[in-house]
């Protein structure tokens, strides 16, 4: 084990909170000494920044594609219930079912029915957040239904017991011969055992993965997914992946159900041309991921012939509601902000308390889930408001403008304990020369993309306390006159 | 049940949006789209080189030749591979295959519509076309249209041969790909072979997907890019395919 999971398993309840999840400091603290989870975590990060970065240079027209991307979003969000009965109607016409669900209990009933209905007690899963938010494995669990994740990652994840750590590399924090005692060791209660003398080259260990996935590809009845980017007037689903797990689940079963957050919805087949250049890039720094799959509804003779469309709610309509908070639903889960992150390079994604770890999981988790808990209030503190997760943002989300105006409700609720749990995720930041130094450097050039005042409300707060004035009142002097009296 | 969820789900997204309502005033069309419809030269002889090298920079095999060439090419490939037998759509041209499976070094395995993935596990190698390829990115585009067959076709052997013709099957960006491509069609995108970086970000290719793609460009050819593989491939006999044994 690698000490960094709190608790393993997440709760099958609406909001599919990690339930007893330490606090953002607490697991954090327990991360940054565990030195093989930091060292896979920087060399990481690392890599994939220089990558991402050669990537995107290679567009001209970056700039505009952001700003493309941002734009398709916020449109799409003012309009979001004309949309999506655009795209139930299109999904109808082609063949599907569209489902809606309110919350993750909603949604896991209606899959574990559609799968039950079917006869079938096993399902294949391609990797999906969504599902992975609602607790969806547990809940099917509890119906007698095993899932069986067959992304790589999520293979190690599931087979080792443990959490994922990362949106787009799930089991970033395990190194080869953790996999490889992973693989020999649980494979064969999943199904295929390992192969005999497995040693820890990475192509043997992608090979016993694509043996021991396959047997269950070809007997899979059913298959569960989620989808990258759902298009409206088409009724079109896209799932982006590398691997052919997607591929083999969304082709070879009878029964495809599909579970989608309200947001992924867009207008127009045109913005795919918009969106497929702008993810690839940011989230696995190629200029195009192996494999692309859109299907509309069912097609005769090829592919599934029972196609089901969750909507998922989940809390969505809460940030929607929220004019400042609103933007984190433009996010397509690229990564790329937790990969230029000093918090999360530091901290693990872990640390955070969801299955949506660094800078966008702080923006996002305590709108889906409230600021209730511990974790979720202490969030919006787990940053030193750098900025650079917005400089690499393929859809412009102002992620440092967010978490002040979190930080605010989080202030304005009260509560000692909330406030405790606060104040220690922002002295994580703190007790971190790195993540400081790192910040401040980035501050000078996200500087000017930083909010002075904030719209709304939030103004007055801002007012008091001119936090995002970085340049000229570093983090840390803020943090030295503003931090709250009951310290810890 | 399903009902009331849909009607939670809309009341509340009205109630955070307010009354947009529907766009009509405000049309998608108002979103800046100032950004290129292709980044290079669409010269074909530019565009052929282009997408030859990120074809081969995502590690797929490329090889060129003539229409006239590309029965020998097809036959030496799958030699080289070892391939005993190849899975093909019913509506592949005859002569892509003729002197492959001449001799009998090869079988071919036609896809009759029931061929089943567990049949495909057996098979060696995949033959097949596409509907058009992106050069800017490297993608091959397969939407289940002429000469290519059901998806499963192309996924489940670890081999697969993918013909494309140039220049006439080959655009330069997905700006330009988009409005070629019929939405009704399922389709796969592919750009290289199956590949993941989940081990300590180690490139590695082919988990699931075939683990060796060959491109194989038909220098020459005419016939334009589109949706159901438009161009026009040696028109004539369809159904099944050149021997058929099954
Ligand atoms: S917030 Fe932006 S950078 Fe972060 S994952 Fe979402 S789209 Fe990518």
């Amino acid at each position: 084990m690698s000490g960094t999971s709190g608790t393993s398993g997440t709760s099958g309840t609406s909001g599919g909170a990690f339930l007893g999840m330490p606090s953002f400091p607490e697991a954090a603290a327990v991360s940054t000494q565990d030195r093989q989870l930091r060292a896979n975590l920087s060399h990481a990060t690392r890599t994939i920044r220089e990558k991402r970065a050669r990537a995107v240079a290679e567009l001209a027209d970056w700039a505009e594609l952001r700003a493309a991307g941002k734009a398709i979003k916020d449109h799409t969000l003012r309009h979001l219930d004309h949309y999506l009965l655009q795209l139930e109607a299109a999904v109808t016409t082609a063949g599907g079912t569209v489902h809606w669900a309110a919350d993750a209990a909603e949604a896991n009933r209606i899959v574990a029915d559609l799968v039950l209905a079917t006869g079938e007690r096993e399902v294949v899963k391609v990797k999906s957040m969504a599902t992975q938010e609602i607790g969806l494995n547990e809940a099917l669990a509890a119906e007698g239904i095993t899932a069986y994740e067959t992304d790589l990652a999520e293979l190690i994840v599931q087979l080792g017991d443990d959490r994922p750590s990362h949106i787009l590399v799930p089991a970033i924090h395990r190194n080869r011969r953790e996999i490889r005692e992973i693989f020999a060791e649980r494979m064969a209660d999943w199904g295929r055992p390992a192969p005999e003398g497995l040693t820890d080259s990475p192509a043997q260990l992608a090979e016993a993965a694509r043996l021991h996935l396959r047997e269950k590809f070809l007997r899979a009845k059913v298959a569960v997914s989620g989808a990258n980017f759902m298009v409206a007037e088409t009724g079109t689903l896209v799932v982006v992946e590398s691997e052919g797990n997607g591929r083999m689940c969304l082709t070879l079963p009878q029964t495809l159900i599909s579970v989608v957050g309200i947001e992924k919805v867009v207008p127009s087949w045109r913005d795919l041309e918009v969106f497929l250049q702008t993810l690839p890039r940011s989230s696995t720094a190629e200029r195009m991921n192996p494999y692309t799959s859109l299907w509309t509804g069912t097609s005769d003779g090829d592919g599934p012939s029972a196609f089901h469309l969750v909507l998922l709610d989940n809390g969505r309509t809460t940030a929607l509601a929220d004019q400042v908070g609103r933007q984190a639903l433009r996010c397509i889960r690229c990564s790329a902000c937790l990969n230029v992150c000093p918090v999360y390079e530091r901290a693990g994604g872990h640390a955070y308390g969801s299955v949506y770890p660094g800078p966008i999981g702080a923006i996002l988790t305590p709108q889906l889930r409230g600021t209730a808990s511990e974790i979720d209030a202490s969030l919006p503190y787990a940053s030193s408001l750098c900025g650079a997760c917005y400089e690499v943002c393929p859809v412009a989300i102002d992620i440092p403008e967010v978490l002040v105006h979190l930080r605010e409700r989080v202030a304005g609720q009260g509560g000692h304990r909330l406030e405790r749990a606060a104040v220690k995720a922002a002295g994580f930041v703190l007790d971190h020369p790195g993540v400081l130094a790192a910040g401040e450097r980035a501050a000078a050039k996200a500087r000017r993309l930083l909010p002075r005042r904030l719209p709304g409300p939030g103004g007055a707060w801002t007012d008091s306390r001119d936090l995002p004035d970085l340049p000229t009142e570093p983090f840390r002097d803020w943090w030295q006159k503003n931090r709250p009296q009951q310290d810890s | 049940m399903t009902s009331t969820g849909r009607e939670r789900v809309l009341a509340r997204i009205r109630a955070a949006i307010g009354e947009a309502g529907s766009p009509g005033e405000e049309a998608p069309d108002g979103i800046p789209r100032t950004y290129l419809s292709a980044h290079r030269s669409e010269d074909p002889a530019a565009l052929l080189d282009l997408l030859h090298e990120n074809l081969v920079d995502y590690r797929a095999v490329v090889h060129r030749t003539t229409e006239h060439e590309l029965p020998a090419t097809v036959a030496r490939l799958l030699a080289e591979h070892g391939s005993r037998t190849v899975a093909v759509p019913a509506d592949l041209p005859p002569g892509w295959l003729a002197l492959a499976v001449a001799g009998a070094a090869v079988q071919a395995v036609v896809d009759d519509g029931a061929l089943t993935a567990a049949q495909l596990d057996s098979v060696d190698s995949v033959l097949t076309g596409c509907a058009l390829a992106v050069a800017e990115t490297g993608t091959i585009v397969l939407d289940a249209g002429a000469a290519q067959g059901r998806r499963l076709l192309t996924l489940v052997p670890d081999h697969h041969i993918c013909v494309i013709r140039a220049p006439g099957q080959i655009v330069a960006s997905l700006p330009r790909a988009l409005p070629l491509l019929d939405p009704v069609r399922p389709q796969t995108w592919i750009s290289g072979p199956s590949a993941t970086s989940d081990i300590e970000l180690d490139r590695v290719e082919g988990v699931h997907g075939p683990r060796t793609l060959e491109v194989v460009l038909v220098t020459g050819s005419r016939g334009r890019p589109g949706p159901s593989g438009a161009t026009r491939l040696s028109p004539g006999r369809r159904g099944r395919g050149p021997h058929g044994p099954e």
